[in-house]
């Protein structure tokens, strides 16, 4: 969907140096699973966040919903500060920005009805009469796709799309301006998931939702994103629009990530050399200094390990941090 | 054996002139339930001969891992029967004594899972459980099975062996884990790995490495591959022939290149559309209508019927593995009529360049 130029900078969320720590099990260490990150969630348009496990994606996605609160930074939604409201405002606030995770069996009480389920964020919200309420929780139903008479069944008679549905629709009852989407499609098959993303799309369509699409799996993100970050341990490496990062990607990471993607396509189309990274992904807890990705960059200089790569916009609004990306020419040391 | 020239031509193993290592005929798969019995998948035909790289994909819940399984019979408890005949270099594994296959799991079959942590035990050091299968099945002395064993550990890729040989897996990241499994899977020199999901726990960095090494050392070793898989993707990069299972069965068996430009099976055909591709916003994904037909449930004739956009009528006859020529086959009596669209449409608009990841 592409957005009006005026609308572009109508920020519905801001993010400003984030970070968010945790203590291991054992409080002997630190974990700086958000490491400063900076950005802007614009009004209607689905923001994607790609990065391998651990790097931090599902612990900005419950930040920004005030799932938990940031150890440092701000996060904005339209301007306002929510942690300044008192508690019954922000409890109200946070109804307008929700958040849904991969496995609906975790969001779904197995002995409750599917509409039980719904309705229970309108009945805690406590809006109209019940006879309404129940009018909006089978609208949500309906508008995901979900034949009436789901509503009296339980979770185990639906299958995985079903279920994932159900959770999209109870989302939907309390009508949100933003839904984060913790990898809500890694669960479903194949054949499923296009279904499941076409829903995504009707819905933002339908009732200007905004998204901040968080996932793994690089052709779902670029699918379903206008604007996609690349986070690696903890940091946003890349951001920009999805159609530059993906033909013209910036930083070695995002190269490695995006030639490693296994593509469905006969040998004649899959000409051209793969970047193989070397080892894993290094702990959080004691993360490499300078470039974050150093360890296992091709390009790495000595300047890597001594400092910090700055935030960089290199092109209009394509982001990097990366101290060499203005050179095209990377050759592999 | 003759040995296998590096990159094995796709089609020349598909045909199906060298003879084949494996041959499975009429499988079938019964589970004893609460229920009854069920018949999880029946008449699964397929070959794979010396050294190839075959891919068996599909949805969940399809039959994969269950004919893994089958050819190692390490199915679990409740199996009801098991049919049909699985040729392996003579012997067949459905019929001979649990001491021929003792002999033959671990030796001349090896197999790997999604979780190593689940194959691998917690109390032994890695370097202690891969040398313990070698001893077991060639009675080597302590020190050369060792020996080998840091031989294999290097193969696989693992950096620094002769100290990682005395880790336990705990202490291993999910890619390392993945590559001792690999190793002590390899020790004997199977002439078969079969490979159930062996990626998809892993990130795709990873992953590509350990495709990269599977492929690597089947070429190398002429170590035919059976790799297990949902992920359309990984086949196409790994193996030489794709076997597309649905609801139980084979529907379709042929060349991977061939099976993803021109797919025969309307099963196949959607299943390559419905997958979004790396370039952005594509406007709507095609789907399949509907869902896989339940295993308590399934219908007479074609079971792909009730979601096919070409059903006719003849389609609710049983439909058998057609041989389409080319070394291709398909569970389809319409396939010659039909001109199905496949993963080459679907790239036309795709920006290949970019994904190569040459600067
Ligand atoms: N509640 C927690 N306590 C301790 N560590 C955590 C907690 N939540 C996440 N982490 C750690 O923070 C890092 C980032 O995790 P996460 O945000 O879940 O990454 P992703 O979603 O990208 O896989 C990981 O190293 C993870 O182990
Ligand atoms: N022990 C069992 N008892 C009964 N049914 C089983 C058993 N194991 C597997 N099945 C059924 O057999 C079918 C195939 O399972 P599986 O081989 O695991 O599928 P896949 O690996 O393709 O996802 C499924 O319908 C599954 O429910
Ligand atoms: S800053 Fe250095 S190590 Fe980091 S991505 Fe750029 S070249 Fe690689
Ligand atoms: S046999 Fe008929 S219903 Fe089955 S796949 Fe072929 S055309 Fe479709
Ligand atoms: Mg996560
Ligand atoms: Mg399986």
């Amino acid at each position: 969907m592409p957005l009006a130029p005026d609308s572009r900078q109508d920020t519905i969320v801001s993010v400003r140096d984030l970070e968010v720590r945790f203590q291991t099990s054992d409080r002997r260490a630190t974990v700086r699973a958000v490491d400063g990150v900076n950005f802007d969630v614009r009004r209607g348009e689905t923001f994607g966040i790609i990065g391998e496990s651990g790097s931090g994606k599902t612990t900005i996605g419950r930040a920004l919903v005030f799932l938990l609160k940031p150890s440092a930074g701000a996060i904005r939604h339209e301007g306002i500060d929510p942690l300044v409201l008192p508690r019954k405002r922000f409890q109200s606030h946070r109804r307008d920005y929700q958040i849904i995770f991969q496995d609906p069996n975790a969001a779904l009480n197995p002995r409750m009805t599917i509409l039980s389920s719904v309705l229970e964020p309108l009945e805690l919200a406590r809006g109209g009469t019940s006879t309404e309420r129940e009018r909006q929780a089978r609208e949500a139903l309906d508008r995901v796709g979900l034949p009436q008479d789901v509503g009296e069944r339980y979770p185990h008679q639906l299958s995985g799309g079903q279920k994932q549905r159900v959770v999209i629709a109870r989302a939907l009852t309390l009508k949100p301006k933003l839904i984060v989407c913790d990898e809500v499609v890694a669960a479903l098959d194949m054949s499923i998931r296009g279904d499941v993303l076409n829903l995504f799309a009707d819905l933002q369509r339908e009732l200007g939702l905004t998204y901040v699409f968080i996932t793994h799996d690089l052709a779902v993100v670029s699918h379903i994103s206008e604007r996609v970050a690349v986070m690696y341990l903890g940091r946003f490496v890349e951001l920009g629009p999805t159609e530059r990062v993906s033909e013209h990607p910036l930083h070695p990471y995002t190269r490695a990530l995006l030639s490693a993607e296994p593509r469905p396509l006969p040998s004649s189309l899959r000409e051209g050399s793969r970047i193989m990274l070397q080892g894993e992904i290094p702990s959080p807890i004691d993360p490499p200094s300078g470039c974050r990705f150093r360890t296992r960059c091709p390009y790495a200089q000595e300047l890597c390990a001594e400092k910090t790569p700055d935030w960089r916009e290199l092109e209009p609004d394509h982001w990097v941090a990366c101290h060499f990306a203005e050179h095209r020419d990377f050759a592999p040391n | 054996m003759p040995a296998a020239a590096p990159r094995q031509c796709r089609s020349e193993a598909a045909a199906g002139r060298a003879p084949p290592l494996m041959s499975v005929r009429g499988l079938g798969i019964r589970f004893k339930t609460s229920l009854g019995v069920w018949q999880a998948t029946r008449k699964i035909d397929f070959d794979i001969a010396p050294g190839e790289r075959v891919g068996i994909v599909g949805e969940s819940g399809c039959g994969k891992t269950i004919t893994g399984l089958s050819i190692l019979r390490l199915l679990p408890g409740n199996l009801a029967g098991l049919d049909g005949s699985i040729l392996f270099d003579g012997t067949d594994l459905v019929s001979c004594s649990a001491r021929a296959m003792r002999e033959i799991r671990g030796r001349r079959i090896a197999m790997i899972f999604q979780e190593p942590m689940s194959a691998l035990d917690p109390v032994f050091t890695v370097g202690h459980q891969i040398a313990e299968t070698l001893r077991v099945h060639t009675g080597i002395a302590k020190e050369e099975a060792r020996a080998r064993t840091l031989e294999m550990l290097r193969r696989v890729g693992i950096a620094s062996p002769e100290r990682r040989i005395d880790d336990y897996p705990h202490q291993l990241s999910g890619g390392m884990r993945q590559r001792v499994m690999i190793a002590a899977a390899l020790i004997c020199g199977p002439q078969l790995l079969i490979a159930d999901e062996p990626t998809t726990a892993l990130d795709v960095t990873v992953q590509a490495q350990i495709l990269e090494l599977l492929r690597e050392l089947s070429e190398t070793s002429n170590t035919a591959l059976m790799l297990i898989t949902h992920d359309l993707g990984v086949v196409a990069e790994t193996c030489t022939r794709m076997i597309t299972m649905y609801a139980g069965e084979v529907i379709e068996d042929g060349p991977v290149d061939d099976a993803l430009v021109r797919p025969l099976h309307p099963y196949t055909s959607g299943l390559l559309r419905s997958l979004p591709h790396l370039s952005p916003r594509h406007g709507r994904l095609p789907s399949i209508p509907g869902r896989v037909p339940s295993i308590v449930d399934m219908p007479n004739g074609c079971r792909f019927r009730a979601r096919c956009a070409h059903a006719a009528p003849g389609c609710e006859a049983e439909q058998e593995l057609l041989d389409a020529g080319a070394g291709r086959k398909v569970r389809c009596w319409r396939f010659r009529e039909l001109d199905l669209p496949g993963a080459l449409q679907h790239a036309a608009t795709a920006p290949i360049a970019a994904m190569t990841g040459t600067p």
